[in-house]
């Protein structure tokens, strides 16, 4: 790894590290949200907005930019967060999460806040949206890559697959979506709910070009976003393992950890424990 | 008052309202080159072939995955198109509806729907094909425009008129050729309704196929020496109230019309806005919570209660109930 790239790591962790703070403050704050998806995908949305995606806050349709949808939205207080550190809002926004009057929805609204695509927050429907943004710009010969977050348990919709099979069928290059591959949903394992696996072959046999890596380090992040971009003949679906609630322990592997608030004692802890990962690196 | 055409009474032209979508696109297609149209499978069916034909660039043939090719829809509506998504009525409103209410109504994306096969006048193809709950699925999302076309004229003026509206649009349009009762230079404006003939006893208001009927009846009525109001309600929402009051402050009573179920369709919206301001005695035209069947179209309508003389039969009722 060359010294830029340990910079531009150093700096991405920093910035995570704030973004997952953030992400326990404001659904504490709320007493209610989605904090285990939202903490296990911060690495992913953080590497996104300050390092893979083309974008200007100051112009959020500038035309050139590259397109993000999250399908997944309720992972919507991780998407603020990145948005309001990137310069979309004021960061001390964040706090008026689900609030009444706020512009931080449950779920996002793309009529309150700048640099939301699409309302998101029925499962399913954001990978359409996304594909066909990318086929106009296929069509249109445009540079933009059109990024697209989906969650595991959302693939169990048929929405996705009417999606991926259209996104297949027309050979959307220009399209990468990834899967928030944690196998945690709200009643349990996704596994014993209704299996997604054999989920790389599912993507192959959509006639998508499948990656995977593990989501919760930087550099296989990058390096796999990077192998994406360059994709010329099919869409890609980047598998990306992940641990629900990433750093925090205790949240690893435990289906409420999918949609509880955190209460002022886990909420303690949740933080106590995202420093000590922190404290491992030097920052 | 409207203009409306002279040979109706005798033997009027007869095409589909799915022609006049199909045309329109034609149109469309040489004047606004952001107009992209999506189909289910059902290019044929819903007249999109023809515009796939002289525009293949912008014509997206999506297969049988309606939820996806509204989706879709909304993403080419956020790359600057305006995109017409067109299946069977059944398949566009209901099937996709969830996508619907977040994706259009919520986004307010300007994507336009267009559900052609829709009420009895689908004909053999029963029940499943035979949407009548498609205006109350639509209309109770806000942000959404609902217009049901009288004819062919007017279907081609609708599909124009949305094209140049910014917002959701649903367009109701059908299978079977019905008599075309608007002239062809007959002004539409979305959210504006027509008076087709004026009168002072009972307001008939009706939409789509109905249209011909209630002036059936009001020729009817005029022999029996009551003298009807007819109005063409093309557009369910935004319902042009004050058309309405203005014609029932002068008549006192009304008759609703249409080829769906009264429960949320054109009566309801009526009576809703009615009951506010203006309640008078109504009687309401329509499917009476049931489904359809195969058969004819022209025999369906018989068989529903939907004709003229059902109209007729109403307006009795309803001016026996004036004080």
């Amino acid at each position: 790894m060359s010294d830029i790239e340990r910079k531009q790591i150093i700096r991405l962790k920093k910035l995570s590290k704030k973004i997952r703070i953030d992400i326990v403050n404001m659904i504490h704050g709320a007493k209610s949200g989605h904090v285990g998806g939202s903490l296990g995908l911060t690495d992913i949305f953080t590497s996104l907005f300050f390092q893979i995606l083309k974008h200007n806050p100051e112009n959020p349709n500038w035309e050139e930019r590259d397109r993000f949808i999250v399908s997944n939205g309720h992972v919507a207080p991780l998407y603020y967060s990145v948005l309001a550190h990137s310069g979309y809002f004021p960061v001390s926004e964040l706090s008026t999460l689900r609030k009444l009057g706020s512009r931080l929805q449950g779920h996002p609204n793309k009529l309150d806040l700048p640099g939301i695509e699409i309302s998101t927050g029925s499962l399913g429907q954001g990978l359409g949206v996304a594909g066909g943004m990318a086929l106009i710009a296929k069509n249109e010969k445009k540079n933009h890559k059109i990024y697209c977050s989906i969650g595991d348990g959302e693939s169990q919709e048929g929405s996705i697959w009417e999606s991926a099979m259209f996104a297949g069928h027309n050979e959307l290059s220009n399209l990468i979506a990834f899967t928030d591959r944690n196998y945690i949903q709200i009643d349990g394992n996704t596994e014993n709910i209704n299996k997604l696996e054999p989920l790389s072959d599912k993507w192959k046999a959509f006639n998508w070009n499948v990656l995977s890596a593990n989501g919760n380090d930087f550099e296989e992040i990058l390096s796999v976003f990077e192998k994406a971009k360059s994709e010329k003949k099919k869409p890609t679906m980047i598998i990306f393992n992940t641990k629900l609630g990433f750093p925090v322990e205790f949240m690893d592997g435990v289906s409420k950890w999918h949609g509880t608030a955190p209460s002022d004692e886990d909420a303690k802890k949740s933080i106590e424990e995202i420093e000590k990962y922190y404290s491992k690196f030097e920052l | 008052m409207e203009k409306i055409k002279n040979n109706i009474f005798e033997k009027p032209d007869m095409l589909p309202t799915r022609d006049g979508f199909g045309k329109a696109l034609l149109e469309l297609g040489e004047t606004n080159e952001k107009v992209v149209v999506l189909t289910a499978d059902v290019s044929g069916s819903v007249r999109t072939n023809w515009f796939a034909d002289k525009f293949p660039n912008r014509f997206y043939e999506l297969g049988i995955a309606e939820q996806n090719m509204v989706s879709v829809a909304v993403g080419m509506s956020l790359e600057n198109k305006i995109p017409f998504a067109s299946t069977f009525g059944a398949f566009i409103t209901g099937r996709v509806w969830d996508h619907i209410r977040i994706l259009l109504s919520y986004s307010q994306t300007n994507v336009k729907l267009v559900g052609t096969h829709t009420g009895v006048t689908v004909g053999e193809d029963g029940a499943t094909h035979q949407i009548l709950e498609d205006i109350a699925l639509m209309r109770v999302l806000p942000n959404m425009t609902v217009i049901v076309p009288s004819d062919f004229n007017q279907a081609k003026k609708a599909i124009i008129a949305s094209a140049n509206f910014n917002g959701p649009v649903y367009i109701r349009l059908g299978r079977q050729k019905t008599p075309i009762v608007m002239a062809e230079d007959a002004h539409f404006e979305i959210g504006k309704s027509q008076i087709l003939k004026t009168g002072n006893d009972v307001t008939i208001v009706a939409c789509g196929v109905l249209v011909y009927e209630a002036i059936l009846a009001s020729r009817e009525l005029e022999k029996i020496g009551i003298s009807a109001e007819v109005i063409n309600m093309h557009t369910i929402k935004p319902l042009d109230e004050k058309a309405l009051l203005e014609s029932v402050n002068k008549t006192g009573a009304i008759v609703s019309a249409e080829e769906h179920q009264i429960a949320g369709g054109l009566g309801s919206t009526i009576a809703e806005s009615l009951v506010k301001s203006k309640p008078v005695p109504m009687e309401m035209v329509g499917i009476k919570d049931e489904f359809g069947m195969s058969g004819t179209s022209e025999g369906l309508l018989t068989y529903y209660n939907l004709r003229s003389k059902n109209i007729v039969e109403s307006v009795k009722k309803v001016i026996k109930r004036k004080r």
